[in-house]
């Protein structure tokens, strides 16, 4: 039955999905323990679902990759992977949508009214009397409430070498997929290890955009709207770099075993869409977060 | 039922292979079975809270509960019956019938589907603990509007917001498995306009879930980070907005309704061809219309918001996107009413559900129009004709097409007959108590009651008596369908492959019941 191009895997049965769901059960209830001040139980719950979902990482990937070594997978179930992976990056780019939207909404609509712009006249003159709209907001409506940062930070600086970075690192991933095409595998691995560095190196450089941010510019989650779309955008941009870092080291990984023939690769495909999306969302990121 | 699992596997303990079955399974068969359990669970949970809420309004005055415990109520019955009844039984009818009616062996990620339904018993054990928690269980209603869910929600609050984060992964994983099961297993021969109307339905919506769920989990992030990170993203003193949440979530809203009804339509247009032994009318206008509706669906989101303040152009547009709608619904009501038009009719369980869709969800959508327009909203709005208005969409549409699949396709799933006779009682009940309860709703708020509201002026009285009758009326019957569900299990007259005379399409080709594994070869389509 195997090898016949019309025959479709289906696994007999499978303990990973009751053990994810366990595991981010007890990750996320621990995780608002943890929110809640009821903190011992929290972080006990909230480091044992973080360990199963570790865990599953190798388990659940591992089968996979087992099955597929093992030529299990045809050409349709490979198919289904592409599909797979294009809607699941189409929905975290509509999760970003949502954060856009918030920026967008809050530069466009909502400062503008509470400065006094069109129907936002009355708002201002009752509410909020002495608020200017601007933006960076460096002055919130409620200051004492939520403290305005003291300067916010520039484009030209750690932004546009991180955006050169990135744009860098989709430059030497691209170039160790044509490598991987070719069976060229000294530079595949030279290629992905080049990448993984620069997405590090990115990593760090955010951070210690942060740690400036917090100490230097009084730049916080709570320092008003523009504090709360800059952190939420750059930090969930962040999370998507962290993992997909992680996800082209597995590659790395993969491809120093020796699983990757010059057809047969779609695993490494799918960390590459995943690396270009996130490059993509960067750039976004850094035209209208950080330039305009 | 597990002889059969047991069969082709060495001798397992009981429990043990009840486990693997259950719990391991990677048998879409299997899996859209715990779907439509689960949803039927939650629909009699959320069932019992709505005839809570109106035993409530069976009198002026505070009668059984305190008024934050009929906040608690409205708002779990909706995110009971949405997230916990409708959902899932959707996915339930499609895991069961997408792959048998494309010629598949399975779903495209069989444990990717395992793991979206084992999802959804963990997100409602927390949705439904926060009812016994301190502070009581989230109070806002079911959209969660800022600030009544951010500065002033319970702390039961976060355990709801991650309650939602799961539903979501599990919408969103399903979501993607209906894709690639749709646009790659499909046998050969089966083009995308040969494709079976249920299984279109079912692609759309997928595409809807894909896209607005995860709006929704940025919508829930930003009300975590209000709450406990200092952001201000729905707080005006920081320059934020609460109208942005509400924004943010009807975006995902009201693609949220449609996702709700678009499979609805596909049972429908499934079960009219059948019982008029016709072809559907205008198959492709159909798949035009569900995709119309999809895409329309995107740009009406804030004919929710007409009275929240946002500027005039706004409202005009939406109002006009919104009443747009109404032309791709009107094909389909059209098409389903000419395929029965000189056809030749019997009329079977299924077929009177269906029936009873098509009208009484015209009367939905007809009262749906009246909100779309933005003047006369500002009378309608938060009053009980809104109440009234998407409960005849929810309860005879989205319900209706649901309970009209299962008695179409039981017969398949066990290989007997249900009960004609309790299946008709069921019907007529149903249909009968359901317009007593909501009917009276429209003159209730066009009297001028408002929603949410635990007590209400003496003059309202009557009507909401009435109401309160045709719940239990309604409720009381459903008693028959489980009676209906478990008789059919049990025994019955044998089904035939086709059992229904004028059944057209793969899945009548498969014995009933049908093997626990089906189409490991793919068959060959040619007509």
């Amino acid at each position: 039955m195997s090898g016949s191009s019309s025959y479709y895997y289906v696994p007999e049965h499978s303990h990973w999905p009751i053990v994810t769901s366990v595991g981010l059960f007890l990750t996320l209830v621990g995780a608002i323990n943890i929110l809640h001040h009821n903190s011992q139980v929290g972080m006990v719950v909230f480091l044992l679902g973080a360990l199963t979902m570790a865990f599953i990482l190798f388990g659940w990937f591992g089968s996979v990759v087992k099955e597929s070594r093992g030529g299990l997978y045809g050409s349709m179930m490979d198919r289904s992977f592409r599909w797979g992976m294009f809607w699941f990056i189409f929905s975290e780019v509509m999760f970003f949508c949502a954060f856009f939207g918030a920026l967008f909404y809050a530069r466009i609509y909502s400062v503008p009214w509470l400065g006094g712009e069109g129907h936002g006249f009355m708002t201002n003159q009752i509410l909020w009397p002495d608020f200017q709209a601007a933006w960076p907001l460096f002055k919130n409506p409620d200051n004492a409430l939520f403290h305005g940062p003291k300067h916010v930070i520039g484009a030209w600086g750690i932004p546009a070498i991180n955006t050169l970075l990135l744009l860098t690192s989709a430059c030497t991933l691209t170039w160790a997929h044509w490598a991987l095409l070719r069976s060229k595998r000294t530079q595949v691995i030279f290629g992905l290890l080049l990448t993984v560095t620069l997405g590090v190196i990115f990593l760090g450089c955010q951070g210690y955009e942060y740690v400036l941010a917090h100490h230097h510019d009084g730049l916080t989650l709570g320092s008003g709207i523009y504090g709360s779309t800059f952190f939420m955008l750059t930090g969930f941009h962040g999370a998507h770099v962290t993992v997909g870092t992680i996800m082209l080291t597995t590659m790395l990984v993969r491809v120093l075993k020796g699983h990757f023939n010059e057809s047969d690769h779609f695993g490494f495909e799918a960390c590459a869409w995943y690396w270009h999306f996130v490059d993509v969302v960067w750039l976004f990121l850094f035209i209208f977060v950080y330039c305009i | 039922m597990s002889a059969e699992a047991t069969l082709d596997q060495p001798k397992r303990h009981p429990l043990s292979a009840w486990f693997l079955r259950w719990v391991c399974s990677t048998n879409h068969k299997d899996i859209g079975t715990l779907y439509l359990f689960f949803s039927l669970a939650m629909f009699l949970t959320g069932g019992v809270m709505a005839l809570l809420i109106r035993t409530e309004l069976f009198q002026p005055g505070m009668q059984i509960m305190q008024p934050n415990t009929y906040n608690n109520m409205i708002t779990m019955h909706g995110l009971i019956m949405v997230f916990g009844a409708v959902m899932p039984a959707f996915v339930g009818l499609a895991n069961w019938m997408i792959p048998i009616m494309v010629g598949a062996p399975d779903m495209a990620f069989p444990r990717l589907n395992n793991w979206s339904f084992w999802l959804l018993p963990f997100a409602f054990s927390i949705m439904l603990s926060t009812l016994f928690m301190q502070g009581g269980a989230p109070n806002f209603g079911w959209t969660f509007y800022a600030p009544l869910s951010t500065t002033y929600g319970p702390p039961s609050t976060d355990f709801f917001i991650i309650a939602v984060h799961m539903m979501g992964v599990s919408s969103i994983m399903g979501a993607v498995n209906v894709v690639a099961t749709v646009l790659n297993m499909r046998a050969p021969g089966m083009t995308m306009m040969k494709l079976p109307i249920f299984c279109w339905a079912m692609l759309i919506t997928a595409f809807l879930l894909i896209a607005v769920m995860p709006v929704l989990a940025g919508a829930v992030t930003m009300m975590l980070t209000d709450r406990h990170f200092g952001t201000s993203f729905f707080n005006a003193a920081g320059g934020g907005d609460p109208i942005l949440f509400q924004h943010i979530f009807w975006f995902f809203g009201h693609p949220e309704v449609y996702i709700m009804i678009l499979p609805a339509f596909g049972v429908i247009s499934e079960i009219i061809p059948t019982f008029s032994r016709k072809k559907l009318f205008g198959y492709s206008c159909m798949v035009g219309a569900t995709a119309s509706i999809a895409i329309l669906s995107f740009i009406v989101w804030a004919h929710h918001m007409f009275v929240s303040g946002i500027p005039l152009g706004a409202e005009i547009f939406f109002m006009y996107a919104t009443l747009l709608i109404a032309v791709p619904t009107g094909v389909k009501v059209f098409n389903w009413i000419t395929t029965m038009f000189r056809g030749s009719l019997s009329f079977e369980t299924p077929m009177l559900f269906a029936i009873a869709f098509v009208i009484l969800f015209t009367i939905g959508g007809l009262s749906g129009l009246m909100l779309a327009m933005s003047p006369v909203d500002y009378q309608y709005h938060d009053t009980y004709f809104v109440v009234g208005h998407f409960h005849y969409v929810l309860v005879p549409g989205a319900i209706f097409s649901i309970l009209a699949g299962v008695y179409y396709w039981l017969p398949k799933w066990t290989g007997h007959m249900y009960s004609e006779t309790l299946g008709k009682w069921h019907f007529w009940l149903s249909t009968i108590f359901i317009n007593v309860t909501f009917f009276p709703m429209h003159f209730l708020g066009l009297a001028g009651m408002p929603r949410r509201i635990p007590d209400y002026a003496l003059q309202f009285t009557d009507f909401n008596m009435v109401a309160t009758v045709g719940a239990f009326g309604f409720g009381l019957s459903q008693l028959l369908f489980l009676a209906v569900i478990y008789k059919t299990i049990r025994g019955g007259v044998p089904a035939t492959a086709q059992v229904w005379e004028g059944a057209q399409g793969l899945e009548w080709t498969l014995p009933s019941p049908t093997p626990h594994h089906t189409f490991d070869t793919p068959p060959l389509i040619t007509d």
